[in-house]
């Protein structure tokens, strides 16, 4: 019987350079799995490799001979001395491995739980299994049952909910207030990495028209032409105000940029209609104050960041709920794994029934010469079928979930009572 | 038509129950049961009302008990039509019991007779009636609109987001459909008052006599007239739009039944008890 056997390390056991070190090009995992493929110790193989995690998870014969083995290949592959990384490696066996395996894809077990690019990711490493013919039987029903899981888990429980970044949660907090985001007019005062990425992220939700205000005005001019809006002088910032319904402000100014009796001015402009502004500024450019004004909404990155941890916080309660989902697969894949078992001892079963039924053919058939031809095509049909009639009952037995709960004791009984050769 | 209105009234309740369950536990499925219990619950109501005004030969508002009635029924129909146009699933949170109390409130009146149905049965009188009831469920949509914005608003603002956050739309969504429910309410009303003054000329002989209740109906109508101005001239939205909603809504209670309990008025037979 083979086990499944998984062999990895990631962002928990391992520091980035280790990962760096072990990690496997897309070219490189084809070539690794054309290498293990041809290794008789390693009967299934699927080898997984992100910039967190490195997973080779594998059926094999001879588990403890595997391992070693495993170990061997991915320090010669990688050149790469096996001391330095296999205090980083985990290695799990059977359920463990299930479990592991299924943990993975639903975003358990990666660095943001939740994160949804990780499902993607495996699926493609198993495409290259699949073309490189690693992956058999078991691997292949571990791997559906893991894409199909894993869906499960994300559509069951709120583990990808919300966001957990701060331009997302952002986002979050503006289709809150304006309901869809489209031809919404962004203004970005100043620059910076974040501010870049949450007008990045409301572009990505077809927001209208990005004013860009910088102090210097090329400056200004460069990021308008990179986000295809226009830009305007830092003067201008008030009076196209009322032109616009989301401020994202992030500039290295000491001072309020935004004060309150500009923007109670600016809403009566704009009769009201609601204004967003985000603050990504340390210290602050928007006065807090602006937050009392009606329809006018204020978020400083603070309160961004609360948002986030609160997120975060909500998907870890998430993840206990896809525990569960997940507790319930392992068992449900120990039960397929088990009639695996029952498949062999059929075929056993079926092979002294069928040699018996040969053998008392024979003889009989010995002693009728004088029947034609076609008699004999006829009873040899009618032993045929006895053999089937006499089996069809056993094998279903076997096969369904007749003999409930440790389905052992029924094939250690039917190997006793046919006498079966212990030869699997 | 007894046992159909007590049949309506049962399953207007379990849509309010689906829709608590919807409210807590988010499965979509629970809205959409909530949806079409109150759809049902609405053409059982429908047809206890025609059954029950074509046995008696009158529109049904003739005692407190059939006039609250019909207060639940049209606020039903507008509900429904509101949830069509907008697919506003969160608004039953409101209607549902909203309808519900007024349900029972009419199942535990008493029903005395009229002393004179016959100034029940012209059609002006039917278009009044009509055009008014469902203005007035209109105007408490606007409230229960107004209502939910200020939820949404007050955790946005406060920044402590909470069990209502996530649970409801967006701010121009809650502030949009509130506008539209008291265009309609408006629209409805004047229809309404028109129908009435004239019906009043044809019984009373005069249009306008300074009753009570026309006073107030007249304060009513010129509140929402001013709201509506209000938002088109100088952008009266938002949390102010929300708020005013409400106290209209309060408004509009004190014409429709404070008028007949504390004052007196022509329209007393409406709520007799």
């Amino acid at each position: 019987m083979r086990d499944i056997l998984l062999l990895g390390l990631n962002h928990k056991t391992a520091t980035v350079d280790v990962r760096e070190c072990i990690a496997f090009t897309a070219d490189e995992t084809d070539r690794a799995l054309a290498m293990l493929r041809d290794n008789p110790t390693i009967g299934e193989s699927v080898l997984f490799s992100t910039c967190n995690r490195i997973e080779l998870l594998m059926a094999v014969d001879e588990r403890d001979a595997a391992v070693t083995i495993a170990k061997q290949f991915i320090a010669e592959f990688k050149k790469v001395p096996l001391s330095q990384f296999e205090n980083s490696l985990y290695q799990y066996v059977g359920d463990e491995a299930v479990r592991h395996t299924l943990q993975v894809a639903a975003s358990l077990d990666s660095m943001v739980v939740g994160e949804p690019q990780i499902l993607g990711q495996m699926k493609e490493a198993y495409r290259k299994a699949t073309v490189e013919n690693t992956s058999g039987v078991i691997l292949n029903k571990l791997l559906h049952r893991t894409f199909s899981v894993a869906k499960k888990v994300r559509t069951e429980t709120g583990i990808g909910d919300h966001a957990v970044s701060i331009s997302y949660a952002a986002i979050e907090l503006g289709k809150k207030i304006f309901g869809d985001l489209e031809g919404k007019r962004v203004m970005l005062i100043g620059a910076g990495e974040m501010a870049e990425l949450a007008v990045d992220h409301l572009i990505r939700n077809r927001a209208g028209t990005i004013t860009v205000a910088n102090r210097t005005f090329s400056r200004g001019v460069e990021l308008a032409s990179r986000f295809r809006g226009k830009a305007i002088k830092f003067e201008e910032i008030i009076d196209c105000i009322k032109d616009v319904d989301i401020v994202i402000s992030s500039t290295g100014a000491n001072e309020y940029v935004l004060r309150k009796n500009q923007i109670k001015a600016a809403m009566k402009r704009r009769r009201n209609r609601s204004l967003f502004l985000i603050d990504i500024a340390v210290p602050r450019d928007i006065d807090p104050d602006i937050n009392r004004i009606n329809n006018a909404y204020v978020y400083d990155i603070d309160d961004l960041k609360g948002i986030v941890e609160d997120n975060i916080e909500d998907r870890n309660r998430e993840a206990v709920k896809a525990q569960r989902i997940i507790d319930e697969a392992v068992i449900g894949f120990r039960k397929w794994v088990d009639t695996l078992k029952v498949v062999p001892t059929i075929v056993s079963l079926r092979g002294k029934v069928e040699s018996m039924a040969r053998q008392e053919l024979e003889k009989t058939l010995m002693s009728l010469n004088h029947l034609s031809e076609s008699d004999k095509r006829t009873i040899e049909r009618m032993t045929g079928a006895l053999v089937n009639k006499i089996l069809h009952e056993p094998t279903d037995y076997l096969k369904k979930d007749g003999c409930r709960g440790n389905k052992s004791v029924a094939l250690d009984l039917t190997r006793k009572l046919f006498k079966l050769e212990e030869n699997h | 038509m007894e046992p159909v209105f007590i049949i309506a009234t049962l399953v207007y309740m379990l849509s309010c129950a689906c829709y608590f369950g919807f409210l807590f536990f988010q499965k979509p499925a629970l809205q959409r049961t909530a949806v079409g219990l109150m759809a049902a619950g609405f053409a059982l109501h429908t047809v206890s009302l025609v059954a029950y005004g074509i046995q008696a030969g009158h529109f049904p508002v003739n005692n407190l008990h059939e006039t609250l009635s019909v207060t639940g029924w049209a606020i039903a129909a507008v509900f429904l039509a509101f949830f069509l146009r907008y697919k506003l699933k969160v608004l039953g949170i409101y209607a549902a019991p909203l309808i519900t109390l007024v349900m029972i409130a009419a199942y535990q009146m008493p029903r005395p007779m009229s002393q004179d149905p016959q100034l029940l049965k012209s059609w002006w009188l039917a278009a009044h009636i009509i055009t008014i009831f469902l203005g007035n469920a209109a105007f408490a949509l606007a409230c229960g609109l107004g209502m939910l914005y200020l939820l949404q608003e007050n955790a946005i603002k406060k920044k402590t987001r909470g069990f209502f956050f996530s649970r409801l739309p967006s701010l121009d969504l809650l502030d949009t459909t509130g506008y539209a429910s008291i265009v309609v309410g408006f629209s409805m009303i004047t229809i309404g008052l028109i129908t009435g003054v004239v019906y009043a000329k044809s019984i009373w002989g005069r249009f306008w006599s300074w009753d009570p209740k026309e006073v107030w109906s007249a304060i009513s109508w010129l509140f929402y007239a001013a709201l509506l101005h209000k938002r088109l001239t100088v952008g009266w939205r938002g949390r102010r739009a929300a708020i005013m909603a409400i106290i209209g809504f309060g408004v509009i209670l004190f014409t429709f039944f404070g008028v007949n309990f504390l004052l007196q008025g022509h329209h007393g037979t409406f709520t007799a008890m």
